[in-house]
Protein backbone atom coordinates (compact mmCIF):
# COMPACT_ATOMS: atom_id res chain seq x y z
CA UNK A 1 0.00 0.00 0.00
CA UNK A 2 1.34 3.35 -0.79
CA UNK A 3 0.10 6.75 -0.09
CA UNK A 4 -0.07 9.42 -2.89
CA UNK A 5 -0.72 13.00 -1.86
CA UNK A 6 -1.56 15.83 -4.26
CA UNK A 7 -2.14 19.36 -3.60
CA UNK A 8 -4.06 22.03 -5.22
CA UNK A 9 -5.21 25.99 -3.51
CA UNK A 10 -7.75 28.30 -3.77
CA UNK A 11 -9.42 31.07 -2.97
CA UNK A 12 -12.76 32.07 -1.49
CA UNK A 13 -14.32 34.03 0.92
CA UNK A 14 -17.23 32.93 3.74
CA UNK A 15 -18.32 34.17 6.48
CA UNK A 16 -19.63 31.78 10.00
CA UNK A 17 -23.18 32.65 11.14
CA UNK A 18 -25.73 30.22 12.59
CA UNK A 19 -29.13 31.23 12.09
CA UNK A 20 -30.70 29.66 15.13
CA UNK A 21 -28.71 31.64 17.56
CA UNK A 22 -29.42 35.59 18.41
CA UNK A 23 -27.12 37.69 16.98
CA UNK A 24 -25.13 38.63 20.27
CA UNK A 25 -24.41 34.54 20.53
CA UNK A 26 -23.39 34.82 17.02
CA UNK A 27 -21.22 37.39 17.20
CA UNK A 28 -19.83 36.58 20.50
CA UNK A 29 -19.28 32.38 18.84
CA UNK A 30 -17.82 33.45 15.51
CA UNK A 31 -16.41 37.09 16.34
CA UNK A 32 -14.81 38.83 13.26
CA UNK A 33 -15.75 36.13 11.42
CA UNK A 34 -19.65 36.87 11.38
CA UNK A 35 -18.91 40.03 9.27
CA UNK A 36 -21.61 39.46 6.54
CA UNK A 37 -19.85 40.77 4.00
CA UNK A 38 -17.55 38.16 4.52
CA UNK A 39 -13.92 37.78 4.64
CA UNK A 40 -10.98 35.37 2.39
CA UNK A 41 -8.39 33.66 2.53
CA UNK A 42 -5.75 31.34 0.09
CA UNK A 43 -6.97 27.44 1.24
CA UNK A 44 -4.37 24.79 0.57
CA UNK A 45 -5.94 21.00 -0.47
CA UNK A 46 -4.33 18.14 0.30
CA UNK A 47 -5.64 14.68 -0.96
CA UNK A 48 -4.49 11.88 -0.22
CA UNK A 49 -5.09 8.42 -1.77
CA UNK A 50 -3.84 4.74 -0.77
CA UNK A 51 -3.45 1.32 -2.48
CA UNK A 52 -1.38 -0.80 -4.59
CA UNK A 53 0.95 -0.12 -6.84
CA UNK A 54 -0.22 -1.22 -10.50
CA UNK A 55 2.74 -3.88 -11.74
CA UNK A 56 2.04 -2.56 -14.98
CA UNK A 57 2.34 1.34 -14.67
CA UNK A 58 4.40 1.51 -11.55
CA UNK A 59 1.36 3.93 -10.68
CA UNK A 60 -1.18 3.64 -7.77
CA UNK A 61 -3.41 6.14 -9.00
CA UNK A 62 -2.92 8.56 -12.40
CA UNK A 63 -1.78 11.96 -10.84
CA UNK A 64 -3.26 13.88 -13.93
CA UNK A 65 -6.57 12.33 -13.36
CA UNK A 66 -6.47 12.77 -9.69
CA UNK A 67 -5.52 16.54 -10.44
CA UNK A 68 -8.10 16.63 -13.41
CA UNK A 69 -10.85 15.23 -10.79
CA UNK A 70 -9.53 17.64 -7.92
CA UNK A 71 -10.10 20.37 -10.21
CA UNK A 72 -13.55 19.63 -11.78
CA UNK A 73 -15.31 18.57 -7.89
CA UNK A 74 -13.69 21.18 -5.85
CA UNK A 75 -11.51 24.19 -7.71
CA UNK A 76 -14.21 24.76 -10.12
CA UNK A 77 -17.27 25.33 -8.03
CA UNK A 78 -14.95 27.06 -4.83
CA UNK A 79 -12.09 28.57 -6.62
CA UNK A 80 -12.60 32.58 -6.38
CA UNK A 81 -16.66 32.08 -4.70
CA UNK A 82 -18.34 33.12 -2.16
CA UNK A 83 -18.84 30.01 -0.13
CA UNK A 84 -21.84 31.11 1.68
CA UNK A 85 -23.56 32.00 -1.02
CA UNK A 86 -22.28 30.05 -3.99
CA UNK A 87 -21.45 26.44 -3.20
CA UNK A 88 -24.77 24.93 -2.28
CA UNK A 89 -23.72 22.45 0.89
CA UNK A 90 -23.17 26.02 2.74
CA UNK A 91 -26.30 27.24 1.82
CA UNK A 92 -27.57 26.14 4.88
CA UNK A 93 -24.28 24.66 6.62
CA UNK A 94 -21.07 26.56 8.15
CA UNK A 95 -18.47 27.06 5.61
CA UNK A 96 -16.01 26.28 8.15
CA UNK A 97 -12.94 24.44 7.67
CA UNK A 98 -13.96 21.19 9.45
CA UNK A 99 -16.95 21.45 6.86
CA UNK A 100 -15.39 22.19 3.81
CA UNK A 101 -13.19 19.13 4.80
CA UNK A 102 -15.96 17.20 5.21
CA UNK A 103 -18.07 18.85 1.62
CA UNK A 104 -14.49 18.17 0.10
CA UNK A 105 -14.36 14.78 1.16
CA UNK A 106 -17.99 14.04 0.05
CA UNK A 107 -17.71 15.40 -3.69
CA UNK A 108 -14.29 13.59 -4.31
CA UNK A 109 -15.07 10.20 -2.74
CA UNK A 110 -17.57 8.80 -5.22
CA UNK A 111 -15.12 10.05 -7.89
CA UNK A 112 -12.06 8.17 -7.17
CA UNK A 113 -12.22 4.43 -8.38
CA UNK A 114 -8.95 3.54 -9.00
CA UNK A 115 -7.90 4.47 -5.78
CA UNK A 116 -9.15 4.90 -1.87
CA UNK A 117 -9.53 8.08 -0.55
CA UNK A 118 -7.63 8.66 2.68
CA UNK A 119 -7.35 12.04 3.55
CA UNK A 120 -8.62 15.32 3.27
CA UNK A 121 -6.10 17.91 4.22
CA UNK A 122 -7.60 21.83 4.35
CA UNK A 123 -5.42 24.56 5.11
CA UNK A 124 -7.32 27.76 5.90
CA UNK A 125 -4.24 29.36 6.56
CA UNK A 126 -0.30 27.86 6.41
CA UNK A 127 -0.87 27.76 10.52
CA UNK A 128 -4.22 25.80 10.80
CA UNK A 129 -5.52 23.04 9.29
CA UNK A 130 -8.01 20.50 9.13
CA UNK A 131 -8.15 17.09 8.53
CA UNK A 132 -10.91 14.31 7.50
CA UNK A 133 -10.73 11.04 7.55
CA UNK A 134 -14.04 10.22 6.76
CA UNK A 135 -17.22 9.09 8.46
CA UNK A 136 -15.91 5.48 9.72
CA UNK B 1 17.11 15.72 -1.12
CA UNK B 2 18.92 14.12 -4.08
CA UNK B 3 18.67 14.99 -7.99
CA UNK B 4 17.52 12.01 -10.52
CA UNK B 5 16.02 12.24 -14.21
CA UNK B 6 13.99 8.89 -15.00
CA UNK B 7 11.75 8.11 -17.79
CA UNK B 8 8.27 6.20 -17.05
CA UNK B 9 8.19 3.60 -19.63
CA UNK B 10 6.51 0.14 -19.05
CA UNK B 11 7.78 -2.61 -21.52
CA UNK B 12 4.14 -4.12 -20.42
CA UNK B 13 2.87 -1.84 -22.30
CA UNK B 14 2.23 -0.84 -26.29
CA UNK B 15 3.73 2.30 -27.18
CA UNK B 16 0.65 4.14 -27.71
CA UNK B 17 -0.35 2.88 -24.15
CA UNK B 18 3.14 4.47 -22.86
CA UNK B 19 2.11 7.61 -24.15
CA UNK B 20 -1.55 7.72 -23.06
CA UNK B 21 -0.28 6.15 -19.40
CA UNK B 22 2.61 8.50 -18.79
CA UNK B 23 2.13 11.14 -21.31
CA UNK B 24 4.90 13.24 -20.61
CA UNK B 25 6.92 11.43 -18.43
CA UNK B 26 7.40 8.82 -21.28
CA UNK B 27 9.57 11.28 -23.24
CA UNK B 28 12.24 8.72 -24.09
CA UNK B 29 15.60 11.52 -22.86
CA UNK B 30 13.78 11.52 -19.58
CA UNK B 31 13.08 14.09 -16.57
CA UNK B 32 14.39 14.97 -13.68
CA UNK B 33 13.43 16.48 -10.06
CA UNK B 34 14.60 17.01 -6.81
CA UNK B 35 13.11 14.59 -4.98
CA UNK B 36 13.03 15.42 -1.16
CA UNK B 37 13.70 12.26 0.96
CA UNK B 38 12.00 11.64 4.70
CA UNK B 39 12.72 9.07 6.68
CA UNK B 40 10.71 8.27 9.81
CA UNK B 41 11.67 5.59 12.61
CA UNK B 42 10.66 5.06 15.97
CA UNK B 43 12.00 3.20 19.41
CA UNK B 44 12.08 4.26 22.80
CA UNK B 45 14.33 7.02 24.32
CA UNK B 46 17.52 5.62 25.30
CA UNK B 47 18.03 6.61 28.80
CA UNK B 48 22.14 7.02 28.85
CA UNK B 49 21.39 9.44 25.13
CA UNK B 50 17.88 10.89 25.30
CA UNK B 51 17.81 9.57 21.52
CA UNK B 52 15.89 7.37 19.73
CA UNK B 53 19.10 6.97 17.46
CA UNK B 54 21.98 9.08 16.86
CA UNK B 55 21.04 10.83 14.22
CA UNK B 56 24.85 10.80 12.96
CA UNK B 57 24.21 7.17 12.00
CA UNK B 58 20.99 7.61 10.27
CA UNK B 59 22.45 10.85 7.99
CA UNK B 60 25.37 8.62 7.81
CA UNK B 61 23.35 5.33 6.36
CA UNK B 62 21.43 8.00 4.37
CA UNK B 63 24.32 9.50 2.89
CA UNK B 64 26.16 6.17 1.97
CA UNK B 65 23.70 4.39 1.16
CA UNK B 66 20.97 6.38 -0.78
CA UNK B 67 22.30 9.75 -1.53
CA UNK B 68 25.73 8.81 -2.78
CA UNK B 69 23.79 5.89 -5.05
CA UNK B 70 20.97 7.88 -6.31
CA UNK B 71 21.67 11.63 -6.55
CA UNK B 72 22.65 12.77 -10.17
CA UNK B 73 21.90 9.48 -11.87
CA UNK B 74 19.14 8.46 -13.99
CA UNK B 75 17.08 5.80 -12.30
CA UNK B 76 15.99 4.23 -15.04
CA UNK B 77 19.95 2.71 -15.42
CA UNK B 78 19.73 1.70 -11.33
CA UNK B 79 19.62 -1.88 -10.17
CA UNK B 80 16.65 -1.22 -8.50
CA UNK B 81 14.65 -0.47 -11.39
CA UNK B 82 15.89 -2.75 -14.17
CA UNK B 83 12.29 -4.93 -13.61
CA UNK B 84 10.03 -1.65 -12.11
CA UNK B 85 8.94 1.13 -14.01
CA UNK B 86 10.57 4.85 -11.77
CA UNK B 87 7.85 5.64 -10.96
CA UNK B 88 7.63 7.81 -6.97
CA UNK B 89 5.86 4.78 -5.80
CA UNK B 90 8.56 2.29 -7.03
CA UNK B 91 11.01 4.96 -5.72
CA UNK B 92 9.45 4.68 -2.44
CA UNK B 93 9.45 0.89 -1.75
CA UNK B 94 12.80 1.02 -2.87
CA UNK B 95 14.21 3.24 -0.58
CA UNK B 96 12.52 1.75 1.84
CA UNK B 97 13.77 -1.83 1.29
CA UNK B 98 16.96 -0.26 1.33
CA UNK B 99 16.40 0.83 5.20
CA UNK B 100 15.01 -1.81 5.91
CA UNK B 101 17.66 -4.09 5.16
CA UNK B 102 20.29 -1.77 6.24
CA UNK B 103 19.66 0.52 9.45
CA UNK B 104 19.42 -1.35 12.49
CA UNK B 105 19.15 1.18 14.71
CA UNK B 106 15.50 1.83 15.04
CA UNK B 107 12.32 0.60 13.93
CA UNK B 108 12.09 1.59 9.90
CA UNK B 109 8.30 3.54 10.16
CA UNK B 110 7.94 4.78 6.69
CA UNK B 111 9.61 6.71 4.11
CA UNK B 112 8.23 10.03 2.15
CA UNK B 113 9.20 11.56 -1.29
CA UNK B 114 8.32 14.70 -2.41
CA UNK B 115 8.83 14.77 -5.97
CA UNK B 116 7.37 18.18 -6.54
CA UNK B 117 5.97 20.79 -4.49
CA UNK B 118 2.18 19.52 -5.51
CA UNK B 119 2.71 15.85 -5.42
CA UNK B 120 3.99 13.72 -2.12
CA UNK B 121 4.33 9.87 -1.83
CA UNK B 122 4.42 7.52 1.59
CA UNK B 123 4.99 3.99 2.14
CA UNK B 124 5.47 1.50 5.65
CA UNK B 125 6.20 -1.57 4.38
CA UNK B 126 2.38 -1.87 3.22
CA UNK B 127 1.36 -1.02 6.80
CA UNK B 128 -1.01 1.32 7.59
CA UNK B 129 0.84 4.73 7.28
CA UNK B 130 0.37 6.71 11.08
CA UNK B 131 -0.45 10.34 10.95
Amino acid sequence: MVYLTRKAEFSASHYYHNPQFSAEENQRVFGKCNNPNGHGHNYTLEVTVKGEVDPRSGFVVDLKQLKETMHREVLDAMDHRFLNKEVPEFFHRIPTTENLAISIWQRLSPKLTRAKLHRVRVYETPDLFVDFYGEA
Amino acid sequence: MFSASHRLHSEALSAAENVATYGKCNNPYGHGHNYVLEVTVSGPVDESTGMVCNLTDLDGFVQREILERFDQQNLNCLPEFRNAVPTTENLCIAIYDILQRGFRLAHLEKVRFEETMMNSFEYAGGNEVIV
